[in-house]
């Protein structure tokens, strides 16, 4: 599906401007003279790392953040956001990461949150008019989605729904979208694209802010890219592409990012055999060997995570077998994986990688805690700890300072860092990254991908499951693709391109023998 | 730094703002509780002039290791995300299983005054930590919630220890017991201050110096990054209970050695004091975060304020109230500063 602009003749009005907009935090300049516009009836993405100034930029529009200086113009005319509400009134609204949906309030109750109706003559709930006022925002967007049940009910894009239905109530012209599709599945983020178009249609301009490119290509119609607070071009949609688009947000061409990593396939050390497992995947079966680095992609919840996690203990395989270095591995805990060998690295750093109160050099020796640190009747030995954690400190580049703060304290960047640092710790056979430059800057990304070659050229074997495409595209020797659970193909160089491996996202083919 | 601390200063002179700024330092470092000790110190200290004396410092001492003890198992429970109620109940249990035992081997055999102590210590500590298995069993195999499990093992044993006792105290102990445990001392030094000596350095080199205690922490901070290390997070919660419910245990015979019967109305405030000694010292109720050496000085914290007030004839009802609050207060400040050492969570 393909979304452009809504073609007419007459040029389309502009909606809101910025000029030499600027924010300035004490000792960081998150803005820096800004000219941004939006049309009536364009999606226009904001596109750049984090701390890009996307999250000021639209939280200024949205009236969250006041601007240092330069003027706002709405419809030509100057305009001063106050507030939230105060922008709200002006037509601007916006919907962010976090939801602000009551999980246990019914879908009509939340979207009149805040806006009860009450009779005339009793200061009590008007339960007829309320359902009745969110019925009809919900039919005027076409959303089917039933008023009466709870928000905690419905799936992840139908919360995205009523959050957007309620950011819609009242009158707006602009709409701000913050990473909308971050959880959404492909069917979902395709019905929430219709729903785009459709406010396209009726002519309101949506800032839409994404890092996934084929998603931009899909709906944008221009792209502003911001890099350390300065707007560094904004270009039209079909002249972008994903390799401009890199460059113009990195600031350095893509071969700089992306090291040639030196494939020299060596023994086998995992072999997955028809492998289900509980968490859903189906019938999967994988090799991997030393010197290479294998990918596996997939959209989210096509099982590709859940299938190197069932490997490594955290789901039951109910069928199939699992070998690893030549041994029988199937239903092996985490800490017997570990003790192999088998280094895995989680996607969620916050909720399952870090112990966020501990200091870094803590953090990083947690998988050797019962292994190499545990010494006679279980004491830690803590200068083989601090040892360690030194020189894998070292190894992933990791300042002395932020070696001993609390890993909480760290930029997203450097907790990556600790993160790769627990698989030096203790030099493992195979290495299973899992996401592993999610929310990370540039110029962390390009280190991060200088250790996994050079773990992979030094003889390890290597896996990337990740939701990057261009990760998978640049780096892997060898890349399984999965859908809906199921292996939907392999693919080898020169194969790797994005069309098949997209093609293979969405059909779970059968893998040619 | 977050906001929230930093009032505008600008109309006042530097020196204020900086001595402001210093505190908050300290306070994020240190916790609530130094400042906490130098207050009630200050004001006990002008209130009576006994409160500095020698003979009331080692008497408190002496009247706060049965908390010190307790605190620290209760620490165990904070520190992986939990807490333990019951810790109470253990000291009932204890004291009135082991009374009973020791009151009748005594009976059956007047001159085995030390087989009939050995007995009755090992029964006590055998029925007191068997409630910190059903906890942990609890907590860590079936995964009720540890305020439930805890609540009610709570009530259970308080019930068990009456009903063997039809509510009477349990006497006929050995008086050696007593006069041993209770009110004796080696070199100089008495025995339940002695006693809680050894179970502060196990527990500090439990905690800082063993591969268990940086599981126990870890599996408070992130239960799930553990998990994902390879650590088995059943075992550690286990573990913990049965330590928390060990060392209750253990304060339960001291007390009872000093009281000279089996009560079972031993320890009913004792979970909300030693919860109090914790959260004051600094144990983070999120868990992965807590000091033994800290937990024992927020347990003579406890210990000197109820001794200040009894000093200055603050009666016990009284003494209730300002307890709360304390504990009100700890947790506040904990929640200050976990904001001010996690920005933005």
């Amino acid at each position: 599906m393909d979304i452009k602009p809504a073609t007419s003749d007459a040029p389309a009005e502009c909606l809101l401007s910025t000029f030499r907009l600027s924010k300035h935090y004490p000792g960081v300049q998150a803005l820096d003279d800004i000219d941004f516009e939006l049309l009536a009836g364009e999606v226009h993405v904001l596109f750049g790392e984090n701390g890009a100034g996307k999250s000021t930029l639209i939280s200024i529009l949205a009236g969250a953040v006041q601007p240092s200086a330069g003027e706002i113009g709405i419809k030509g005319e100057p305009a001063h956001l106050s507030s939230v509400r105060d922008a709200r009134a002006k037509g601007i609204s916006a919907v962010f990461q976090e939801f602000s949906l009551v999980p246990t309030l019914t879908v009509a109750e939340n979207l009149c949150l805040g806006e009860e109706p009450r009779y005339a003559a009793v200061p009590l709930l008007d339960k007829a008019a309320l359902r009745g006022r969110a019925q009809r925002l919900l039919n005027e967007l076409g959303f089917e989605i039933d008023c009466d049940s709870l928000v905690s009910h419905l799936s992840r894009a139908q919360q995205q729904m009523v959050e957007i239905a309620k950011s819609l109530r009242g009158n707006v012209s602009v709409l701000i979208l913050d990473e909308p599709t971050a959880s959404l599945t492909d069917q979902e983020t395709q019905s929430l694209f219709e729903l785009v178009k459709r406010l396209q249609d009726q002519g309101v301009g949506i800032i839409y802010i994404s890092h996934r490119i084929q998603e931009i290509k899909q709906i944008a119609n221009r792209i502003t890219v911001l890099r350390d607070g300065q707007k560094i071009a904004t270009v039209a949609a079909e002249d972008a592409s994903e390799e401009r688009l890199i460059e113009l947000m990195t600031g350095r061409s893509i071969a700089k990012i992306y090291p040639q990593i030196a494939s020299k396939p060596g023994q086998t050390v995992l072999e997955v055999h028809d492998l289900w497992s509980r968490n859903g995947v189906r019938n999967a079966s994988i090799h991997v060997r030393r010197g290479e680095v294998v990918g596996i992609a997939g959209l989210v919840g096509s099982g590709k995570s859940e299938l190197v996690r069932a490997l490594y203990g955290l789901s039951k395989v109910t069928q199939g077998r699992v070998l690893f270095k030549g041994q029988d591995r199937t239903n092996a805990t985490t800490a017997q994986m570990l003790a192999d060998g088998f280094f895995y690295l989680p996607p969620d750093r916050k909720a399952e990688g870090l112990v966020l109160n501990f200091r870094s050099s803590e953090d990083m020796v947690l998988p050797i805690l019962a292994g190499p640190l545990r010494g006679p009747a279980g004491w830690l030995r803590q200068g083989l700890s601090r040892q360690l954690a030194r020189s894998s400190a070292q190894r992933v580049e990791l300042t002395t300072r932020n070696l001993y703060r609390a890993v909480g304290l760290l930029s997203g960047g450097n907790q990556q860092k600790v993160m790769f640092a627990k698989g030096f710790t203790q030099s493992a056979t195979l290495y299973v990254f899992d996401e592993p430059t999610v929310g990370v800057d540039m110029g962390t990304r390009s280190a991060l991908y200088g250790l996994i070659q050079a773990l992979c050229e030094s003889g390890a074997a290597v896996v990337i499951v990740s939701s990057d495409l261009p990760e998978i595209l640049h780096l892997t020797h060898r890349t399984y693709v999965m859908c809906r659970g199921e292996l939907s193909g392999e693919l080898h160089p020169p194969h790797i391109t994005e069309s098949r491996l997209l093609n293979l996202f969405f059909e779970p083919a059968r893998l040619a023998a | 730094m977050s906001a929230v601390l930093k009032p505008d200063y600008t109309h006042y002179s530097h020196l204020p703002r900086r001595l402001w700024q210093l505190l908050v330092r300290a306070f994020v470092r240190v916790g609530v509780l130094p400042f906490m000790l130098v207050i009630a110190i200050v004001v006990f200290s002008l209130a009576s002039d006994q409160f500095l004396s020698v003979q009331n410092l080692t008497n408190l001492m002496r009247q706060a290791v049965y908390l010190i003890l307790v605190s620290m198992g209760q620490m165990l429970a904070l520190v992986t995300g939990g807490f333990d109620l019951s810790v109470g109940t253990v000291l009932a249990i204890t004291s009135v299983v082991s009374a009973s035992v020791m009151s009748s081997v005594i009976q059956a055999s007047p001159d085995a005054a030390w087989i009939a102590i050995a007995a009755g210590c090992g029964a006590g500590v055998l029925a007191g930590t068997l409630i910190g298995v059903v906890n942990g069993l609890g907590v860590a195999v079936v995964g009720v919630s540890p305020f439930i499990v805890t609540l009610g093992m709570q009530s259970v044993g308080f019930g068990i220890a009456l009903f063997l006792t039809g509510g009477v105290p349990v006497s006929g102990l050995p008086s050696v017991f007593s006069d041993y445990f209770g009110f004796g001392s080696v070199f100089g030094i008495s025995v339940p201050i002695l006693v809680t000596v050894v179970c502060v350095t196990g527990m500090t080199v439990l905690m800082n110096r063993t591969v268990i205690g940086r599981h126990l922490l870890a599996v408070g901070g992130n239960a799930r990054a553990a998990t994902l290390s390879g650590i088995s997070t059943r075992k550690v919660l286990l573990i913990a209970y049965l330590l928390c419910a060990t060392l209750a245990s253990v304060s339960g015979l001291l007390l009872t050695a000093r009281v000279g019967t089996g009560e079972a109305n031993l320890g009913g405030t004792i979970a909300l004091e030693s919860i109090a000694a914790c959260v004051i010292a600094g144990v983070s109720l999120r868990g992965g975060m807590g000091r033994v050496e800290n937990v024992v000085l927020g347990a003579l914290f406890i210990g000197l304020v109820q001794n200040g007030m009894n000093l200055t004839n603050v009666g016990s009802y009284l003494q209730m109230v300002v307890l709360g609050g304390l504990l009100i207060i700890a947790v506040v400040a904990d929640q200050l500063r976990h904001r001010l050492l996690v920005p933005e969570d």
